[in-house]
């Protein structure tokens, strides 16, 4: 199956190693990044790329681009790992939108375009019969989409609890254990290089607000949008309150939650009990689904890292390869 | 709630069945023949137990028509308990009346508070119980705590409650 990728930032390098490393069954027919970009129907060799990359910053051609790539370029499969924009989706909205139209099959790790347009790019995959898949801009390696589309299909869900900011994760569980003031743990995570140097969008709750968004309209009938969630970040909170919580036996964590019945989309600061399945440690994710046959699944996973980010969107690749292959069976 | 009734076959029962009548559960009956010296031939019982809310009277008034004294009613527990935190300018913004508010209501009431006052500019935290009699008031007075924190620029700390 030949895949194109678009994105050459840690998740884009990741992919390509793990691609080169493996025998998946994959060849990568074009890469670009945000300058430049190679094609070659017969495949490019990964390790001639990520070096030119190395040593001048730029991929392939520079007269090309990416979305050069997505109109000319001859592959099944676009995997779209831009940097994500969550105002407009952009570029990689255009780029999804184009590959749909072609009638390519899309992968993307880019959380702007599925939370902002997710109908209009479901709607569009489905017209051309190709397959979107997104499991790589929800909780990182933990494979939540596929368990909702496939493991849980048929259930009904109740109820989606989650932390799926490892930043605010991480700056909480060191305010906890430390005594640290919310100024020292989030300049403790930027160190660790866990916060972003704008790290309004993970602090305020706009992050994992976007990926709730995501989950929703994955198994709810109704699209719902950003501005739909009702947001708390975690920039107010004091180690006091952590203390305070902690004397009952309980702790403070930035929980995603989506009920449907009870019209329920929202992200804030909860106290839990320290022995709460949520509770975890770190930069880790967790995911707690309530459905009405399989009762309550929790899966817990890292929740970002380049290596772990490609895990998610392997999944997804294989996962097209396999109804890729039985389509193309049937047509044959 | 202590009942008195006549020591004959048949009367205990006939005062507990109105229990199950209006959808209540018995937790204890407490038989105490001792205290049968003091009124010849009658005999009291203590009964504790757990009522749908608003259906007190209605149980009153059915022991009664089975012949059966009640000689005292004890108190009504709050039985739902909510801690939160709170966190912001609390002093300043009138502890007394966040209180207040949760309390005035007759159905529910802020029991424990402890709270952190760190420096005089910086923002206060504490932690609050919150009881009231059911799930329904208990949900009324957090909609209260959420109004408050807004008017007052607090931030509410919820517990995470799973679904039923």
């Amino acid at each position: 199956m030949k895949v194109a990728i678009l994105g050459m930032g840690s998740v884009g390098k990741g992919l390509m190693q793990v691609i080169n490393e493996r025998d998946l069954g994959l060849v990568v027919t074009a890469v670009a990044d945000s300058r430049s970009a190679i094609m070659d129907r017969d495949g490019i060799s990964i390790d001639e790329v990520l070096g030119a990359k190395r040593l001048r910053g730029y991929c392939g051609d520079t007269s090309l681009s990416a979305m050069d790539v997505v109109t000319k370029g001859t592959y099944d499969v676009l995997v779209e790992v831009t940097p994500t924009n969550a105002l407009t989706g952009e570029p990689g909205l255009s780029h999804i939108l184009a590959a749909l139209d072609r009638g390519r099959h899309v992968v993307t790790s880019n959380k702007g375009p599925i939370a902002r347009e997710y109908e209009r790019l479901r709607r569009c995959a489905a017209e051309k019969g190709v397959l979107l898949r997104y499991e790589a801009t929800v909780g990182g390696a933990i494979p939540i989409i596929h368990t909702l589309e496939q493991g849980l299909a048929g259930n009904r869900v109740l109820a989606i609890f989650g932390v799926l900011n490892g930043t605010c994760n991480y700056i909480l569980c060191r305010m906890a254990a430390e005594g640290l003031s919310y100024e020292q743990a989030l300049l403790e995570a930027r160190e660790m290089g866990y916060a972003e140097a704008d790290p309004t969008y993970d602090v305020r709750g706009i992050d994992p607000a976007i990926k709730l968004v995501i989950l929703a309209n994955t198994f709810l009938k109704k699209p719902v949008q950003l501005e739909d969630v009702e947001v708390t970040g975690i920039d107010m909170l004091t180690n006091d309150a952590l203390r305070l919580a902690e004397e009952q036996d309980c702790t403070i964590r930035l929980i995603a939650e989506a009920i449907p019945d009870r019209g329920i989309l929202r992200v804030a600061p909860r106290l839990l009990p320290l022995s709460h399945p949520l509770v975890v440690d770190g930069t880790l994710n967790a995911i707690t689904i309530e459905t009405d046959m399989a009762g309550e699944i929790t899966l817990i996973g890292k929740g970002a890292g380049s290596v772990e980010t490609a895990s998610a969107i392997i999944g997804d690749l294989l996962y097209i390869r396999d109804f890729h292959e039985r389509s193309h069976k049937k047509t044959s | 709630m202590k009942l008195e009734m006549r020591d004959a076959p048949g009367q205990l029962v006939a005062a507990l069945r109105p229990i199950s009548e209006v959808g209540g559960n018995i937790i204890a009956v407490i038989h105490q023949r001792d205290e049968k010296a003091t009124k010849g031939d009658t005999l009291s019982v203590q009964i504790v137990l757990e009522l749908p809310d608003q259906r007190l009277s209605d149980l009153v008034r059915l022991i009664r028509e089975q012949g059966v004294n009640i000689q005292r009613i004890g108190h009504e527990r709050l039985l739902y308990e909510k801690t939160v935190i709170v966190i912001g300018h609390l002093i300043h913004t009138d502890l007394g009346d966040t209180v207040d508010r949760i309390d005035r209501t007759g159905f529910a009431e802020v029991t424990g508070l402890n709270i952190c006052m760190p420096a005089i500019t910086q923002v206060s935290s504490a932690r609050l119980v919150v009881r009231a009699v059911n799930k329904q008031d208990m949900e009324q007075a957090m909609d209260i705590l959420r109004r408050v924190s807004k008017e007052k620029k607090f931030l509410l700390v919820e517990p995470l409650e799973e679904i039923e």
